[in-house]
């Protein structure tokens, strides 16, 4: 008999966790993309996703998910058929394994971990490798660039998003997600401002959202790593990146502007933290419509000369602060 | 056999599975794929056993950065799709490998049932937290920390001076 360790409303109370973080993991994504398509229409005067289903085309994104179901599923006969197929969920996967340990407030949170930080860090590393094995196994030019650009780029910015980041672990004292919201305090906009300027860069370059979006550069490589995918698979991609958006924004509100820190917060705690992403989620979008791609050697030089310098340039500040206060 | 022993079983199990893999594999990328997946159960290994810190930092460096530019330089060389026969070591070579590898896993086994075979170890969290790591490292192994930090900024400026040659530039 194996024993679990676990009575039945433990067994009950991990089941509900899980379920939450699913439907979690389905929805804001979903809720981010159609965000997406309305706030870009509206900045750059898009009409289409205006239309379908009548009242500011509420329907773009039911229309869409139709549109990829239907599609054809095609593997080049060149490519790897196994790495092919398993690509998209390795891009997809991480990111919810990540967002198990993002809290939406002190006692929200999927699991609650000592180390949370280091914990979502390592989770997103892994999601590097989806674009990786896209991008070899297609058997495509345009594809292995892609992929290729795709791996140059994530390892660029892990660096000096992980300092960023620990910076912020320095100035809080704990690695735990929940604790470093609860020590936030308003002055820390200035102080770790920085530290959130890298992380929000590097976060965007390591989802490979515009202006980092290189290795997808449509008017360069097609669509780079995901040129041979169509259909449900192409969608997982896509998935894969709005999750990512939705991790990074949650991310970035837990570590640099308190979580659910606010006005009545032990009653509306978990309503900041959602705004503050939602918030993060329109910033992202926001970039990504109003600034024009970088160039391979700008996105590099970028990273090793300006953000690596700035955020070891933070970290010291950081020490310094915690040491004297 | 209680949960946690299962899970350590799975994750050894797994480990050791892609290991071989990882080594026998006649494709160079599957070979960088398995040992992904043989880091990746270390990582599950080194968990059970409450090294929650280590396990995550595995996981970090070695999947999320190690393996990955493995997998870059293959990619930035000659990566074929399909069996490259071209990389296979002969019979005898095979066998010596086999044979080495056999060898140091009995000296490390034989030597871990020797040392320790009969204490049974309770994992616990507690050695393995952020905070106890934190202060042992820069504690009581402050200096072996500093100067393995200097070994390794002294391999990354030769892997420099290597990488661009002798020549005036």
């Amino acid at each position: 008999m194996i024993d679990l360790g676990m009575d039945l409303g433990e067994i009950v109370e991990v089941v509900v966790r899980a379920a939450s973080i699913i439907v979690a993991f389905i929805a804001l994504p979903l809720l981010l993309g159609q965000t997406e398509h309305k706030v870009m229409a509206h900045m750059q005067g898009r009409l289409g996703p205006m239309y379908p289903g009548g009242f500011h085309g509420w329907a773009q994104l039911v229309a869409d998910g139709a549109k990829f179901a239907q599609k054809e599923e095609i593997i080049p006969a060149a490519a790897d058929r196994s790495i092919f197929r398993i690509a998209p969920a390795v891009s997809l996967l991480p990111y919810a394994v990540a967002l198990t340990a993002v809290p939406l407030s002190a006692d929200l949170v999927g699991a609650d971990l000592d180390c949370g930080l280091l914990f979502v860090l390592a989770a997103m590393s892994v999601g590097v490798l989806g674009p990786l094995m896209a991008g070899w196994s297609s058997a495509n030019k345009y594809a292995l660039l892609g992929g290729l650009r795709a791996g140059a780029q994530l390892l660029a910015y892990e660096l000096p998003m992980v300092l960023a980041a620990a910076s912020v672990a320095m100035a809080a004292g704990t690695l735990s997600l929940t604790g470093i919201a609860q020590a936030w305090e308003p002055w820390w906009l200035l102080w770790q401002a920085p530290a959130a300027l890298v992380f929000l860069t590097a976060g965007l370059a390591e989802l490979q959202r515009p202006p980092f979006d290189l290795p997808i550069a449509d008017s360069e490589l097609v669509v780079g790593p995901y040129t041979e995918y169509a259909g449900l698979r192409f969608a997982f991609f896509l998935l894969a990146e709005y999750a990512g958006a939705v991790v990074l924004s949650a991310l970035f509100t837990v570590l640099f502007l308190g979580g659910w820190q606010g006005p009545f917060d032990d009653v509306l705690g978990p309503v900041w933290t959602l705004l503050k992403t939602g918030l993060m989620g329109i910033v992202i979008i926001w970039l990504r419509v109003s600034w024009p791609r970088t160039r391979e050697d700008q996105l590099q030089r970028l990273a090793w000369t300006l953000l690596v310098p700035l955020s070891l340039a933070q970290l010291v500040l950081t020490a310094v602060v915690v040491v004297a206060v | 056999m209680s949960g946690i022993e299962l899970i350590f079983a799975a994750f050894a199990l797994l480990a050791w599975g892609s290991g071989l893999l990882a080594v026998t594999s006649k494709q160079v990328v599957h070979a960088a794929l398995w040992l992904v997946v043989a880091l990746g159960s270390l990582a599950g290994v080194y968990l059970t056993l409450g090294a929650e810190v280590v396990a995550l930092v595995q996981l970090l460096v070695y999947v999320g950065a190690v393996v990955v530019l493995v997998l870059f330089a293959l990619m930035l060389t000659r990566a074929p799709i399909g069996i490259s026969h071209d990389l296979d070591a002969s019979r005898g070579r095979r066998l010596a490998a086999a044979l080495c590898g056999l060898g140091v896993a009995g000296l490390l086994g034989g030597t871990l049932v020797a040392a320790v075979g009969d204490h049974e170890v309770d994992p616990d969290t507690a050695t393995g937290s952020p905070s106890a790591l934190g202060e042992a490292i820069f504690g009581g192994w402050l200096l072996p920390f500093e100067v393995l930090s200097l070994l390794l900024l002294a391999a990354l400026v030769a892997a420099l001076t290597v990488s661009r040659g002798g020549g005036e530039r």
